[in-house]
């Protein structure tokens, strides 16, 4: 396994590109401000400024100003050359630029949520293997945790509960109550827990029930506590105090990775596309549970208007630097979200070399082998599910702050396929490209197809088929493109890419599209390889083992 | 409404389920052919299916002015969506799946949602340079009148019908009709022909299958042909009954057929039927549960509403899969198809 395989770093060193580095990094940088500098653009003679400031070309020119930050990553160059490029893009030019353009801003704050939303699917899906086509759902549990405290949302909750939960007195019973059947559901469940073995239908049956009585219980209590809170109504008409914004961002951590566990506890026992499929709706019930409990969501209507904290000092940056006084959210909101990127970096680092890191890409790789290892399964699991969910939470509470408006509308399905294509872009279970991924597809999603949309306007083509619309289609080449050509992603991790080539032996080197014309030719080849052989029976049935 | 009329509206509600449990079930037949020649879930069928509700529109809007009987219609758009989701499903394979074949199992599932998504889009796209995006199907007017009706040969059967609380109009019939004779086909063709027998040795195992001097491709490409046909009649017969779709609107159907090919037993056909009739009927008692709180004057089933029926198919879905991931009909050992 010496041989060096097609698709593999060449052993050659590659060439020093400091200067270049430098240069390509200045040549962007003056022309992204070029188009953004008001007093710069009017320099410009009239038909240079006016090509520059066409959408498709404002949006192409941001996207090779953001290549920067990737050249300063992967090209070899001078440590000091590469965190010039690198800090200056990302603190002084950009941040200039979105003093001009808001929506540049916008975008790179966009493009940090989404990155830690696919850093964490990334853990789900990359390392441990497990397909969750559900994973916006865990967003929504952190936006919405924020948008029902941070909006009037819960004021109107109490009220409800004033109107209609009965005395105040009442909430204490279904406090006590609640509390009372949550700890029996309880310890229900961890006397059976205790049973070695496989479960009889008796003993399912009893933890089903334990669970639905665990759940009842905490359902109670959450009522009882909001009845028993339901007269402080008035004094919360603007949601909670701005400043609560950092102990949400903690409970939304916490509560996203509860309902992973919760969602995870039933579904991680199902394999491959059982789990895919099983996931996928329970996102969906999410979103619909979101939609009709109106009561808690408001709805279709969706939340607003959101509140986001203030930080005196942030502000007093921004006002220094020249933003507007409308902008200071977002100056903030940028940096906190460059923070916590470079926190759930790190976190991903040390989790892909850690000991649960390994026990991850071993159940992924083989499940009966890693349980004969000594992994626990379900264990292993519903950490990579609850540790996934938890970033999403994170950002969810980020992303309510900065729409200040959620509704249901933007946690479908197309946000977790949109996910998924940025995971598997960049390179399953690679950190770098996952968020290499999620800049492309975030810029694809945001700037470059609108833009597209109103380049092509002056075409009048029909509404129907404008291309600010083609997200599908793009997010779905993307995935069978990715797949059918290079399943590793554009900066594939060490192990993934050996693991896509084990078939490249000399002996049978084949790539997809080699087996593809060899299949055509001889068409009953394909029977005797040892890949079909691999095909277990265990994986047919799919189900719970 | 009152206690008295509660059996006939629910012998009303449960026969229109079973209607929409039969559209299910041929949409469910093409899920699980394929996830029995290949293990895999065909993200895909759901495009497929919605392909040939499209063709179905397109015939019928074509044929609108012409004079010809209604049935003669019908005929030609069912040929016409079997033909065109069949091709388009053994592309799909040929293109997508067959390079994939050797891969790991999360490429291909992959695979299979990227040209989902695609479909989609070129679906919209298409119906797009028309200016159109729902399609109302334009059916034969004789079809939307009542099964047995006024002034039908029948009627002395239609008024007796409409007693215990059936009343079908003619396309449900159809439904209903066409349903069954391809049922019975393709239960000819799986049990009874040679080409049936290599279906289901290929599905049990593709190896050995291939020692017996079985072309396990041309038979996996085949399979998607007979999926593919399938989803193009249950298109037709989908756009029928509902009378709007869009580029869209396979996903729901898609899962909820997923579910009843889960629910019967995944690989068995009469575990397909089995499921797309139980989940049929579960989705009509959910969309009437507000109906019937109100009769028995439960308020908490009041709040329940069409919008729930979603929830309900995954609930089902859930619940089998811990319970029993065989499904209904499934066997640990069943003979896959």
């Amino acid at each position: 396994m010496t041989a060096i395989r097609p698709g593999s770093q060449p052993p050659t060193a590659a060439p020093d590109r400091t200067w270049w580095l430098i240069i390509v990094g200045i040549i962007t940088s003056s022309l992204l401000m070029l188009t953004q500098e008001p007093t710069w653009r009017a320099a410009l003679p009239g038909g240079i400024a006016k090509f520059l400031t066409n959408p498709l070309v404002g949006s192409l020119l941001l996207t090779l100003f953001l290549s920067n930050l990737l050249f300063a990553f992967r090209w070899k160059a001078a440590a000091w050359a590469k965190a010039l490029v690198f800090f200056g893009s990302l603190f002084i030019i950009l941040p200039w630029a979105g003093r001009d353009n808001t929506a540049i801003f916008d975008l790179a704050i966009q493009i940090g949520i989404f990155a830690a939303l696919a850093l964490g699917l990334n853990i789900v899906v990359g390392l441990a293997g497990l397909l969750d086509l559900g994973y916006i759902a865990f967003f929504a549990v952190g936006a919405y945790t924020w948008g029902i405290f941070g909006s009037g949302q819960f004021a109107k909750i109490l009220g409800y509960f004033a109107d209609n939960g009965g005395p105040v007195g009442g909430g204490l019973r279904y406090l006590l109550g609640g509390l009372l059947l949550t700890i029996l559901g309880a310890v229900v469940m961890s006397i059976i827990s205790k049973v070695k073995g496989k479960w009889n239908t008796g003993q399912r049956w009893a933890n089903f029930l334990a669970i639905m009585g665990l759940v009842a219980g905490i359902i109670m209590s959450l009522r009882g506590v909001l009845i028993l809170m339901s007269p402080q109504a008035q004094s919360l008409m603007s949601g909670v105090n701005p400043n609560f914004f950092w102990l949400f961002l903690v409970l939304a951590l916490f509560a996203a990775a509860s309902v992973g566990v919760i969602i995870g506890l039933p579904v991680l026992k199902l394999k491959g596309d059982y789990l895919a499929i099983i996931t996928l709706g329970l996102g969906e019930v999410i979103r619909v549970l979101a939609n009709n409990l109106s009561t808690y969501s408001n709805g279709s209507q969706g939340i607003t208007p959101i509140v986001s904290p203030t930080v005196p000092f942030m502000n007093a940056i921004a006002g220094a630097l020249g933003f507007s006084p409308d902008q200071y959210n977002l100056f903030f909101l940028y940096f906190l979200v460059i923070a916590i990127i470079a926190v759930i970096i790190l976190a991903n680092v040390r989790l892909d070399r850690s000991r649960i890191g390994r026990a991850w890409v071993a159940i992924r790789e083989d499940e009966v082998a890693a349980q004969a290892m000594g992994v626990p399964l379900m264990q292993t699991k519903l950490i990579a599910f609850a540790t996934g969910a938890s970033f999403a939470g994170i950002m969810g509470v980020i992303f309510a702050a900065k729409q200040t408006f959620i509704s249901p509308e933007s946690f479908i399905l197309t946000q977790s396929t949109s996910i998924l294509s940025m995971v598997v872009l960049g390179g399953l279970g690679s950190i770098p490209g996952v968020i290499l991924g999620a800049a492309i597809v975030t810029i694809l999603n945001i700037s470059l197809l609108p833009s597209l949309g109103e380049a092509t306007a002056a075409l009048k083509l029909p509404q129907q088929i404008n291309p600010a619309q083609l997200q599908r289609l793009v997010f779905g080449t993307i995935l069978v493109m990715m797949m059918l050509f290079r399943p590793e992603g554009m900066l594939p991790s060490a192990r993934q890419q050996r693991l896509m080539h084990e078939d490249d032996d000399p002996s049978d080197n084949e790539t997809p599209q080699d087996s593809l014309k060899h299949s055509a030719v001889e068409p009953a080849a394909e029977v005797y390889s040892p890949g079909t052989a691999s095909i277990k029976d265990d994986q047919r049935t799919g189900g719970a083992r | 409404m009152d206690l008295s009329t509660l059996g006939p509206f629910l012998v009303g509600v449960i026969t229109s389920g079973l209607v929409l449990g039969f559209v299910y079930a041929i949409i469910a037949l093409g899920y699980t052919m394929v996830y029995g020649v290949l293990q895999l879930i065909n993200f895909a069928h759901s495009e497929v299916f919605v392909t040939g509700a499209v063709v179905g529109f397109e015939i019928f809007r074509v044929l609108e002015p012409s004079p010809m009987n209604g049935y003669l219609k019908l005929l030609i758009a069912l040929i016409a969506a079997m033909v065109a989701s069949g091709m388009l499903n053994v592309i799909i394979e040929r293109l997508a799946y067959r390079p994939l074949r050797n891969a790991p199992r999360l490429v291909p599932l992959i695979t299979a949602i990227g040209v989902s998504l695609i479909l989609q889009d070129v679906i919209r796209i298409i119906e797009g340079f028309q200016g159109r995006f729902d399609l109302t199907y334009k059916l034969p007017p004789a079809f939307n009148t009542n099964f047995c009706g006024a002034d039908s040969s029948c009627e002395a059967l239609g008024t007796a019908l409409t007693k215990v609380g059936i009343s079908l109009q003619i396309k449900e019939v159809i439904v209903v009709a066409v349903s069954l004779l391809s049922l019975a086909l393709l239960n000819y063709l799986v049990n009874s022909t040679k080409l049936g027998r290599a279906i289901r040795a290929v599905a049990q195992d593709r190896v050995t299958a291939g020692l017996m001097g079985i072309d396990s491709n041309r038979i996996i490409a085949l399979t998607f042909l007979i999926g593919g046909a399938l989803g193009g009649i249950s298109g037709v017969l989908f756009g029928m009954k509902f009378g709007t779709i869009n580029a869209y609107s396979g996903f729901d159907p898609g899962i909820i057929a997923f579910t009843a090919a889960v629910l019967g037993g995944i690989g068995s056909i009469p575990g397909a039927v089995l499921g797309g009739l139980v989940l049929g009927v579960i989705q009509n008692l959910i969309g009437v549960t507000n109906v019937l709180g109100s009769i028995l004057n439960i308020a908490n089933l009041q709040a329940i509403d069409a919008s729930y029926q979603r929830i309900g198919a995954f609930l089902v879905l859930v619940l089998i899969l811990i319970f029993k991931p065989t499904g209904l009909l499934g066997r640990s050992n069943t003979e896959k198809v």
